[in-house]
């Protein structure tokens, strides 16, 4: 093995039991003696697959719509582009409270879209489980972007133009060739963009609201648990950790293999 | 779990209100006293964000050389941060389960005192366009409620109350903290929410607040100590007994808060 330079080697260990030690701390205050009850509690599963389920159909969405905005600003220029990177980061500063209320304020029942979409379909979106995805979306969607950005312009563009010369169409060449030479960028942000999505607590609690069964995800549920027993926020909080490692890393196995 | 909670709740109703509800604590110096100066940090629940910060203002007024730095948040929030050595010198809690979380801990300095109550309202948007005048109005059809989480105090109140109105009332949401609740009615996202009437009064540009009987059986207690590790507890006790005072009484039944 060789030797690895000291100045690296130091804050890469100190920097690790920084992320680490808090899960540490968690594991080391969990009930473990009364966790199989704890996790059998009413209410505790449907969280959980609802986190899970929202998660996904958030990426599933991000990833529709990322995409080709990460394809637009790594490959097409046009007058305000900066501009508009500008503003898909919006959300990355935005606090996820203020993301809510400011979807609230468009998708609330007198929203600027909202409004409409109660008048013709008698719809609202606050409150249910689609605005939990919406809240989500709108969270963890920057995530994807950038990483899918960041990997197209990392990618070579003569691949594009040879496919070009050989006759194909932009959106074959888009399909056929620049997809699968970013792909591991593009399963890098959806990873990010499930994991800040499974998260999401702000946005999600002040636009979609808390009810068990319907909007109350996860990280709701741990909020609400810490007002009264620490002991059962640790061990919800746990179970989400242990889902969802377990999931990236099943997946990530089938990629490599 | 729930059970659980009924049972702390009620034994620290009991234990508040039987024991030492309006026992101002020990050593309580005159408001305005001299010699008293440096730094009080006081943590106090979301819902005196208000009135706090004015009796603040006041008790730096009359106290010169005092300076008074607040950290306001949801009660269960507050006592866990004292209970993990957060520098703090008073703590104000929303709910007597709050305080007792801190005094079980042995960090407090004394017995808590309880300097307010609150009882909740139905808050509805200005003119109150839906026409609802009692609990049993909530379950009209068409009418979208929010509640608080039956874990926070404002949640414990309002099922108190719907249970002794005997209402079946299914909302459509129910929020983190009571302050959440009324965003919903001012957003428009909902018809109604069960609030405190403090919060109602604090919006009165926006919201009115329906007064109803059932609310007399869930009134809420707000206690207030000085805390164990208070680095000035001179300042801090002068403080916790400027709340108490006449002065402070004012500027919280101004808000809307009743004496206890």
């Amino acid at each position: 093995m060789r030797r690895f330079p000291l100045p690296l080697l130091v804050p890469a260990v100190v920097g690790l039991a920084f992320l680490v030690l808090p899960l540490l701390g968690l594991l080391v205050n969990a009930p473990w003696g009364t966790l199989p009850e704890r996790l059998v509690e009413p209410g505790i599963l449907d969280a959980l697959r609802l986190s899970l389920e929202c998660a996904t159909l958030a990426t599933v969405v991000s990833l529709v719509l990322g995409v080709p905005i990460a394809w637009l600003l790594a490959r097409v220029e046009f007058p305000g582009r900066r501009l508009v990177r500008a503003l898909v980061t919006v959300p990355l500063v935005l606090p996820p409270v203020v993301g809510g209320v400011a979807l609230l304020l468009v998708f609330g029942r007198f929203g600027l879209v909202g409004k409409y979409l109660d008048q013709a379909f008698g719809f609202t979106v606050p409150f249910t489980t689609t605005g939990v995805v919406v809240a989500e979306a709108f969270v963890a969607m920057p995530f994807l972007i950038i990483a899918v950005e960041g990997a197209l312009r990392g990618a070579d563009a003569r691949y594009e133009e040879a496919a070009a010369t050989l006759g194909a169409g932009r959106w074959s060449s888009f399909v056929h060739v620049t997809l699968p030479l970013v792909a591991p960028g593009v399963a890098a942000g959806a990873v990010l963009c499930w994991a800040r999505a499974l998260g999401e607590f702000g946005a999600t609690i002040t636009f979609a609201g808390n009810y068990p069964g319907r909007t109350q995800t996860m990280p709701l549920a741990v909020y609400l648990a810490l007002e009264t027993d620490l002991d059962a926020a640790v061990v919800l909080s746990l179970l989400l950790l242990v889902v969802s490692v377990t999931i990236l890393v099943s997946l990530r196995d089938k990629w490599i293999s | 779990m729930k059970a659980r909670l009924t049972l702390i709740l009620a034994a620290t109703l009991l234990l508040t209100g039987c024991g030492n509800g309006n026992e101002k604590p020990a050593a309580t110096p005159d408001t305005g006293k001299a010699g008293i100066s440096g730094k009080v940090i006081v943590f106090a629940a979301a819902s005196l964000t208000e009135t706090f910060g004015q009796i603040g203002k006041d008790f730096e007024a009359a106290n010169p050389g005092t300076s008074v730095t607040f950290n306001f948040a949801g009660s269960s929030a507050l006592a866990a941060q004292i209970n993990q050595g957060a520098p703090a010198d008073v703590f104000a809690s929303a709910a007597p389960a709050n305080m007792k979380t801190v005094t079980d801990k042995g960090n407090a300095d004394g017995d808590p005192a309880t300097f307010v109550k609150n009882q909740l309202v139905i808050a509805v948007p200005k003119g109150n366009p839906k026409g609802i005048k009692s609990l049993a109005d909530l379950t009209k059809p068409g009418v979208k409620v929010a509640l608080c989480a039956a874990q926070v105090p404002c949640g414990a109140a309002a099922s108190k109350a719907l249970t002794a109105a005997n209402v079946k009332l299914t909302p459509v949401t129910l929020e983190q903290d009571v302050k959440s609740a009324l965003s919903k009615v001012t957003l428009g996202s909902v018809d109604a929410a069960l609030v405190y009437r403090t919060d109602a009064h604090s919006d009165a540009k926006d919201v009115d607040g329906v007064e109803f009987p059932e609310s007399a059986g869930a009134i809420n207690q707000y206690p207030i100590v000085v805390l164990k590790d208070s680095a000035n507890k001179p300042a801090a006790q002068a403080f916790v007994a400027y709340v108490l005072s006449d002065k402070g009484m004012a500027v919280l039944t101004e808000a809307g808060f009743q004496s206890p």
